[in-house]
């Protein structure tokens, strides 16, 4: 298959999203609270990013921002090279075609009163204009068996499935049209382990074979190590450290990320005995806290003055890793 | 029956009755929970082990009937008589559950609804009840426990809520919690502490039924493990035993399909093909066989047993083979 | 299905298989659906079987009014004017039916359209939408369709427009609430992501999953519209001559209260029961089909 070559399909800079907080004051501004805030981000053509984060981060209203679900306060998108506008019906379907998206919930997504077919023949249509009947069955059955389900599924309804079939029939509708980026909005999230993996893997082998981009969103660190080739950080909105998998999960360099992977229960019971459990102050339970500085530093053991005044920016600390904390630049990476 | 064990299961079976006829989520059950003791019981949507529990308490939905025994401290609490059920449940015996909001009533004040629990089955006064809240409330290791006694529940987040509804199941000083799944809706940061506040109280005496579907967890507590599939007991062993070398094909590839952080970057995963039969709908001999990657013949014939060999037990036959006849 | 047994039982009840069968169990339910269905056969059947026409004085008797009696083939006696009751309490049955089904299609069809669209959009287009529902529904209606009778003449089709056109609103507000919730499900984000238009959003996904109440509260608004229908006529502003309904029966029957209380008690006795079957089905279809979505 002719590969497209080599380019940045998504683009997006400074995006900010807000919220409007319930008012404590009859006058006065609206409180707001940001749920993504100055976030930027690049997938090129094949490319796997994770978007890890707990919840709250903004991971997910991330994600309905970038498939123009939600319309951001500030910022660009843009789509291989097109920015994106709420009010630009054409290039929003240009847009869809090539940009699909699979959720956290596998029977929720997927519309109880139509058949799994129907389902699939209907994002078909949508994407590419009316089908001969014929040929879009035969394009769901096709799709349906390549994402490893029996083609005779094709006349059950989502609630007769299991979460596995549910969430693969939701990444088939995903797929029909062949998308470059497929956004996966904790997509396994909510499946038992070994269907997870299963999952997983059918990702990893449909981007292979198709050449095909992924925005993975997760707060499971491991799953994310298996897929994806960089990995972004997020807490409270904004990105605290990027870069490639294999930098990340060697030296994380800020003390969030390490904190998530310190908290990555291991399979292991001898590796328990032997760590400690991650002393974490509380945080605080009230999101909209204008903090004043870094937004982790209540969390933070090394914090000090200068984080509890200055928002730390994201900075090269080496090799295109980023990260966004003043002690990453005057400590090391511990080990 | 072992001389500590303080909560023993025999036989147990879950059924209900569906639209779609007789259908049973726990079959022929055997366990014991010895004092002190964590015990986890593992395994995946549809193994039955939320119902197992639910059954032997008494909390089934309508339409779920039991059978057979369970014994808390050597009273049976599925007979005719519902005394003993009655008066162990919530003072000897406590359950949390995954969403803490089923705990917790959204209009009372942390503090009120702790030491509720103790004034409404007359066991402290209103001042001992507001000291023991705050006691229990620290030992969970809730942050400026004395504000959070008077604050609401919406205004905690999930883990601290979550602490909240174990400090009141730990506000009678039971002998024995039973936690389903109680970590599986928090953040993962939130987990280890939660799983922490767990283990405490086991080292303190508590005995601890951990029911979950996450093995990471598992390994962070428990001493035991026993693990189910479609409704039935599949293999039991010490934690370590398990982990180390895992004698049932699924506990091993349960085990397997676990992602980890140190295994090679962007390895294949190992999942288990197909899915657990639907209930109702299990399958002749061995309900795990269509999956198996170690399929005998007899698999599909004959339902392997739950047999004992010291400290661990193993229903597969597979097992049983003469040695040298294969991998 | 992944889960729970328990999860299974109790699944999003909505689809017509277990809807059906719920259904079923429900003895009242089913009683009032065969009742219905009786009183249906026989509204249509019974002038057929009778040798008097809706309008024919029967000049025999004497008096004109004359009680129920199988020995001289007027079941359910006579009128004043000494027509035959039993014709006229069946074509009146008919005619009531009639109103109260077309009247109510009328509001499904409008206060669904209206409902989900303005659910489903929300914002400010919802705003407008729902102050206009809140404005009609303060007008008194009686006296709007008092005027639009005197202006227009008491047509049947009048009574029809009337009734839906006031009808509506409430499904419309029921309809928007449902929809409201639908629009943050999984399925209708998945269906914007594809770039459906929202038109087609609303027709294929919001509405099927509204049916189920809307099917309950349809049913739930016939005996209401049959109710609204005899008011109308009891006032006198309901169906003309020769034409008549259960409504005009039961005025009729109550000027002759005393002295010929079969003409009364026939047609109420009907409209009652039919009033009650329809509220039990309409109960039964409700718990059935359990408009608690998700």
């Amino acid at each position: 298959m002719s590969e497209a070559a080599n380019e940045t399909l998504l683009r997006v800079r400074n995006l900010t999203v807000r919220f409007p907080m319930p008012r404590t004051r009859l006058v006065g501004p609206r409180p707001w609270i940001k749920a993504v805030d100055a976030v930027d981000l690049e997938i090129d053509t094949g490319c796997t990013l994770g978007l890890v984060g707990e919840s709250g981060c903004g991971k997910s209203t991330l994600a309905r921002a970038i498939l123009a679900l939600v319309v951001p306060q500030a910022g660009t998108i843009e789509w291989r090279g097109q920015p994106l506008r709420h009010d630009d019906a054409v290039g929003l379907r240009r847009m869809r075609r090539e940009l699909q998206v699979v959720f956290q919930d596998p029977v929720g997504s997927l519309d109880p009163r139509m058949s799994i077919g129907e389902s699939v023949a209907e994002a078909l249509e949508a994407l590419e204009g009316p089908q001969d009947a014929v040929a879009t069955r035969a394009r769901v059955n096709s799709m349906l068996a390549e994402v490893g389900l029996d083609p005779t599924i094709h006349a059950r309804y989502p609630h007769e499935l299991s979460g596995g079939q549910c969430q693969r029939a939701a990444i088939a509708r995903a797929l029909v049209g062949r998308p470059k980026l497929l956004v996966c909005d904790e997509a396994v999230s909510a499946l038992d382990v070994s269907v997870q993996a299963q999952i997983v893997n059918l990702l990893a082998d449909l981007r292979r074979r198709h050449g095909l981009a992924l925005l993975f969103i997760s707060h499971n660190l491991a799953v994310v190590r298996h897929l994806c080739d960089e990995v972004a950080v997020l807490y409270r909105g904004r990105v605290v450290e990027r870069g490639t998998s294999a930098a990340i999960f060697a030296g994380p360099r800020h003390p969030y990320t390490r904190a998530l992977l310190a908290a990555v229960p291991d399979p292991d019971p001898a590796a328990h005995a032997r760590a400690a459990v991650p002393e974490l102050r509380a945080a605080a339970a009230a999101e909209a806290v204008a903090v004043v500085g870094c937004a982790y530093q209540p969390r933070c053991p090394l914090a000090d003055g200068l984080c509890r005044e200055q928002v730390p920016r994201l900075e090269d600390v080496g090799d295109g890793h980023l990260a966004a904390c003043h002690q990453a630049r005057i400590r090391p990476a511990a080990s | 029956m072992a001389p500590d064990a303080l909560f023993e299961v025999r036989d147990l079976g879950v059924r209900f009755t569906t639209p779609r006829g007789r259908v049973s989520a726990v079959r022929e059950v055997t366990l014991e929970v010895r004092r002190g003791e964590c015990l986890a019981v593992v395994g995946e949507s549809g193994s039955g082990k939320s119902q197992l529990f639910l059954g032997c308490l008494g909390l089934l939905a309508a339409g779920g009937v039991v059978e057979g025994s369970a014994r808390f401290d050597g009273q049976e609490l599925l007979g005719p008589d519902d005394g003993p059920r009655r008066a162990a449940l919530g003072t000897r015996l406590a359950m949390v559950f995954q969403d803490p909001m089923n705990a917790l009533t959204p209009h009372l004040t942390i503090g009120r609804q702790l030491a509720e629990v103790v004034l409404e089955r007359g066991l402290l006064d209103a001042a001992a009840a507001r000291a023991r809240s705050l006691e229990v409330l620290q030992s969970v290791g809730m942050p400026e426990s004395e504000e959070r006694l008077r604050q609401y529940p919406h205004e905690l987040s999930g883990g601290q809520r979550q602490r909240a509804a174990i400090a009141m199941a730990l506000m009678t000083r039971p002998d024995l919690l039973v936690a389903d799944e109680p970590t599986t809706a928090l953040d993962v940061t939130v987990q280890a502490q939660v799983i922490d506040v767990l283990r405490k109280a086991r080292d303190r005496g508590l005995a601890v039924v951990l029911i979950t579907h996450d093995m990471g967890v598992v390994a962070g507590i428990a001493d035991r493990v026993a693990v189910m599939y479609a409704g039935r007991i599949v293999e039991t062993a010490p934690a370590g035993e398990l982990f180390a070398a895992p004698a049932h094909p699924y506990t091993a590839a349960l085990l397997a399909s676990v992602p980890r952080l140190d295994t090679p970057l962007a390895g294949r995963l190992v999942g288990i093909e197909g899915q657990p039969p639907a209930p109702g709908a299990e399958p002749d001999g061995c309900a795990f066989a269509p999956r198996c990657p170690s399929v005998l013949e007899p698999c599909h014939r004959s339902r392997p047993p739950l047999e004992s060999h010291g400290s661990r037990s193993v229903a597969c036959h597979a097992l049983r083979r003469p040695a040298g006849a294969g991998p | 299905m992944a889960g729970s047994i328990r999860a299974s039982a109790m699944t999003e009840g909505a689809l017509w298989g277990d809807a059906r069968r719920r259904l079923r169990g429900n003895r009242a339910a089913i009683a009032a659906a065969a009742f219905i269905a009786v009183l249906v056969l026989a509204a249509l059947l019974g002038p057929l079987g009778s040798p008097y026409a809706v309008d024919q004085v029967d000049w025999t008797l004497s008096p004109l009014a004359s009680p129920p009696s199988l020995a001289n083939g007027h079941w359910f006696g006579t009128d004043s004017n000494g027509r035959d009751l039993f014709v006229r309490v069946w074509t009146g049955t008919q005619v009531s039916l009639l109103v109260a089904l077309l009247a109510t299609a009328v509001s499904v069809v409008i206060g669904v359209a209206w409902g989900a669209t303005a659910g489903y959009l929300g914002g400010r287009v919802d705003g407008w939408m729902m102050r206009v529902v809140d404005v009609l529904y303060a007008l008194p209606y009686m006296f709007f369709v008092i005027i639009l009778t005197v202006v227009f003449g008491r047509s049947l089709w009048l009574i029809f427009l009337a009734i839906g056109a006031v009808g509506w609103l409430t499904m419309a507000r029921i309809v928007r609430g449902q929809a409201l919730a639908l629009r943050q499900r999984e399925f209708v984000l998945a269906a914007v992501a594809l770039g459906l238009p929202a038109r087609r959003i609303i027709a294929r996904h919001i509405v099927p999953n509204v049916l189920g109440t809307v099917i309950v509260y349809a049913t739930l608004t016939v005996p209401q519209v049959i109710l609204f229908e005899s008011f109308l006529s009891f006032l006198g502003l309901g169906v003309q001559e020769p034409l008549t309904s259960l409504g005009r029966l039961v005025a009729e029957g109550a000027l002759e209260m005393e002295t010929a209380p079969w003409q009364l008690l026939v047609p109420a006795s009907v409209l009652a029961l039919l009033l009650l079957a329809l509220n039990f089905l309409g109960d039964g279809l409700r718990d059935a089909l359990d408009p608690r979505l998700g």
